[in-house]
């Protein structure tokens, strides 16, 4: 465990050397210091837990606040802020729950409504607030806050809770034992649609079917959901000019005329310096990394005139900006860190007792990899793009803070798991 | 429920793996494609962190430097001309808004050191691993600041071009186009670059992609091919009635239109010194446009002119038909009027570089001198045409152009443009005579009543007394 924290403290070290002096060096001892202390309270909480999961998210943020100090040095100082909070927020949960964490079952159904009450926040009047076009904004005392990052995780609990209980129920199909699942799932799409969050959509219906499926082991649940939700995303379409949009600069992100300009009304432009001009330039900052990339902090992330070469880039697309600086090299290597915490997260699934652990376990993994692709897989066009954070790395306190959680969660389930098998 | 576990798992897998395979697809099989596009902005900034190769004069003048200016933690150089409107034709620009003209953009790879020469792409790829800034291969010209300068100043207000070259080895000293613009306007005020050339219009060069008659310049052209079809020499006599008869029409002389001058008997010596052209309008009908053609290639009509800027800054010098294309007559004595060719009439059109390479393939005994080492024969009686080429200068057309001292030879030419009084006033030259060490064509647009000997023979002295002295 040590051996990678490590590399995640050089990789931080040496891209600092190059952007900065000292004060890089002050950074980095902060940042290990804080994953040193992450360390032992996993240590005293959860002896057994799985060794690889929490230098992976050390690794994973360090290259993220790295990148983000390159972009922009203020945010990566309140990136480090978030990261402290996320620490210690998961240092609260494991000593909280480390009895037995089991105990949270009993409050499936708050949590499920707590996460429906956190989705719903933003389109409430006052403290909600409308960020390019997706209202997913709570706003608090100078705070900003996604609430749906940990609605997220709370859903998840809710669902492990529930389907735990009902799974022989439910795997007979009928109806009317869907019915309490309908209605939170039904809500939470309804909530999304309103917030005109995407991304956010896609991934609760991901994880719902990923673990509905696992519950019950009826495949067809899964075809009739894909079914449903093709035949939903067709209809939000039709109607929703900001998706028309999105799926518009996925399949054809270049025009050789002029076109309507709908971010400058009563404008023509050429799509790819208009709506666009987002993706095309990340493209073409991804293809700049080539095999070997530019090199961490030599990368081209601003233009000819000095402002920003992908508008957004710490936040949605940190990737294409890795991508550009560590080449497909270093992009593959970073793709396969992520896989490393999905098989670790899957492996805990599978070695976990009861089927709450293991359906929390296997739900928590899921988000993790599903959320990854959705915005990976938008920015690299395999779907349309959709704005979605990349965990542990990408900007964005909300983010950092869910994911620690989710971390936790992992770590809770990995040490029961662990702990049985060897008595 | 560990069956499904693993499927799940192997789901969630399989979307990460999309993800490398989709990256691949970007960093490998997309990326060159995406690397040329116009609006990929990281292109933009790669060329211009490049520390672009200086240009000089012959002379160690600079003629085109780099300013720093620091975006966003990147160090950028940008262009800047200390000679200003000077070399603006020739050096061009290299501007973000603009794109690039003139040898900044032929000599692109070199200037950002991207050529394929091994030691260029030795040092580059050491700079890069490096990190530290490419640099580009410096570009040394043959011009001459001095008598680049001059040619302007005699051009100042009006529109026209002087090329001025060695005749043995090809060096041009002067490529001067009237008006020239200030390159350093053209990122940020390229409106009022655009302007300044008033009526003429500025950012075309006059010198190799203007085109224009060439009036009785073009008679030391038909001279070769008279003289080298063996009917004729410089001592064949001619009757002169002051015009010369074509298609049942006469021809008058030029010179002064009202009165036509009357020479009688004359030599074809002194039918060129006069510029006299009932003579070249019969030799042309003697010899034949076919063969006039078969000449004008070999002084190099009808391609480019072997020089570095870009191909489309250069026009070829032939006849032209109306759409405006390059006309290469299959049967010349049909299609073409052989009389009004052989002085220099019919659709023809060349540039001022084109009349400099006729001058410098006569003054150097007959061989085309090129850029790029290409010599190929052109006549051997250079020589007598050298001759008749003074005389036009000690006691004809060109008396203007005389330099103490120095032999010159040279032919005047003055192009009719359809408007009333108004010609294009033509000059080509080299000296000394005996000892050619430049050649030189001038050509000056619009000048009412104005005579090539009047207009332009003087600017053509000044600048080879400056290259001379």
């Amino acid at each position: 465990m040590g051996a990678l924290t490590v590399v995640g403290f050089a990789s931080v070290y040496i891209a600092r050397q190059s952007v900065v002096s000292t004060a890089s060096l002050t950074y980095a001892a902060i940042f290990f210091g804080v994953f040193l202390v992450a360390h032992f309270v996993a240590r005293a909480t959860v002896p057994f837990a799985d060794p690889y999961l929490l230098p992976i998210a050390g690794l994973l943020s360090a290259l993220g606040v790295t990148e983000i100090y390159r972009l922009s040095p203020d945010s990566a100082f309140r990136q480090g802020f978030w990261i402290i909070a996320g620490v210690v927020l998961f240092a609260g949960v494991l000593f909280l729950l480390r009895y037995d964490y089991r105990r949270i079952e009993s409050y499936k159904y708050l949590f499920g409504l707590t996460a429906i009450g956190l989705l719903a926040l933003p389109i409430l009047p006052v403290v909600g607030q409308t960020v390019n076009g997706s209202r997913l904004w709570v706003h608090a005392g100078g705070l900003q806050f996604q609430p749906g990052e940990l609605a997220k995780i709370m859903l998840i609990v809710f669902l492990a809770g529930y389907l735990r209980e009902k799974r022989e129920v439910l795997a007979q199909g009928r109806l009317k034992d869907f019915g309490p699942l309908l209605v939170i799932w039904g809500m939470a799409i309804l909530v999304l649609l309103e917030t005109r969050d995407l991304g956010g959509g896609l991934l609760y219906f991901g994880i719902f079917l990923a673990m509905l499926f696992v519950a019950t082991g009826r495949l067809a649940f899964v075809a009739i959901g894909l079914v449903l939700f093709l035949v939903g995303s067709l209809g939000v379409w039709k109607v929703t000019p900001h998706v028309q949009e999105r799926v518009t600069d996925w399949r054809h992100p270049w025009t050789s005329h002029p076109v309507y300009c709908p971010s400058a009304p009563g404008h023509l432009a050429l799509r790819q310096n208009c709506q666009s001009y987002q993706i095309v330039q990340s493209m073409y900052s991804i293809a700049h990394g080539g095999y070997t990339g530019t090199g961490l902090g030599r990368g081209t992330v601003t233009t000819l005139g000095g402002s920003e070469l992908i508008p957004y880039a710490k936040t949605d697309f940190i990737f294409s900006v890795i991508a550009q600086e560590v080449g497909l090299v270093g992009t593959a290597a970073f793709l396969l860190v992520y896989m490393v915490f999905v098989l670790r997260g899957i492996r805990i699934a599978l070695l976990a007792q009861d089927g709450f652990s293991k359906l929390l376990a296997l739900g928590l993994t899921f988000a993790f990899a599903l959320q990854a692709f959705i915005i990976v897989g938008g920015i690299l066009r395999i779907i349309p793009l959709t704005g979605i954070t990349l965990p542990f790395v990408s900007y964005g306190g909300s983010s950092v803070v869910a994911n620690f959680v989710l971390l936790a969660g992992l770590l809770l389930v990995s040490n029961r798991a662990n702990r049985e098998a060897l008595r | 429920m560990n069956k499904q576990i693993s499927q799940v798992g192997v789901a969630a897998l399989v979307l990460i793996a999309a993800l490398i395979v989709g990256t691949t697809y970007w960093q490998t099989w997309a990326n060159a494609g995406l690397a040329d596009r116009q609006d990929n902005a990281i292109r933009l900034v790669a060329q211009f962190s490049i520390k672009r190769g200086k240009i000089y004069a012959s002379d160690g003048t600079l003629l085109a430097a780099n300013v720093t200016k620091h975006v966003g933690g990147q160090t950028l150089y940008f262009r800047r001309y200390p000679t200003g409107p000077i070399f603006s034709d020739v050096v061009g620009y290299s501007t973000q808004s603009r794109n690039q003209t003139g040898l900044e953009r032929s000599y692109n790879d070199y200037l950002t050191g991207s050529n394929a020469n091994l030691d260029t792409v030795f040092h580059a790829t050491l700079d890069r691993l490096k990190g530290s800034t490419v640099q580009g291969n410096n570009v040394y010209l043959t011009l001459r600041p001095g008598a680049q300068a001059l040619a302007l100043r005699e051009l100042r207000g009006k529109c026209g071009a002087v090329v001025a070259m060695n005749p043995s080895t090809g060096a041009v000293y002067v490529l001067a186009s009237s008006p020239p613009y200030n390159p350093n306007l053209i990122e940020k005020h390229y409106q009022q670059a655009l302007r300044s050339g008033g009526k003429c219009g500025a950012l075309l060069n006059r010198a190799t992609a203007g085109k224009y008659q060439p009036g009785s310049s073009f008679k030391v052209v038909t001279a070769t091919a008279a003289l080298n079809s063996g009917r004729f020499t410089p001592d064949s006599t001619f009757y002169d009635p002051g015009y010369c008869e074509e298609y049942g029409k006469q021809v008058r002389n030029a010179g002064n239109p009202e009165a036509p001058e009357t020479f009688g008997n004359v030599t074809l010596s002194t039918g060129l010194v006069h510029s006299i052209n009932s003579v070249f309008c019969n030799i042309g009908k003697a010899i034949g446009a076919g063969l006039i053609i078969d000449y004008m290639k070999r002084y190099g009509f009808y391609k480019l002119p072997p020089l570095e800027t870009p191909e489309n800054e250069r026009a070829a010098s032939g006849l032209y038909d109306r759409h405006g294309r390059l006309f290469d007559p299959r049967h010349p004595e049909t299609q073409v009027d052989p009389g009004r060719l052989a002085f220099g009439q019919e659709r023809l059109q060349v540039t001022p570089l084109q009349m400099a390479m006729v001058a410098a393939t006569v003054a150097n005994n007959g061989l085309e001198v090129q850029p790029y080492l290409v010599q190929r024969v052109v006549s051997p009686h250079a020589r007598e045409i050298n001759s008749m080429m003074q005389l036009v200068v000690t006691g004809g057309t060109g008396t203007a152009a005389q330099i103490s001292g120095v032999p010159v030879a040279g032919k005047t030419g003055t192009a009719e443009t359809g408007v009333g009084d108004i010609y294009t006033a033509w000059f080509i030259a080299f000296a000394p005579a005996d000892h050619p060490k430049v050649a030189v064509a001038v050509v000056v647009e619009n000048q009412p009543g104005g005579f090539g000997g009047k207009v332009s023979a003087p600017i053509a002295k000044d600048v080879m007394e400056a290259l001379l002295r």
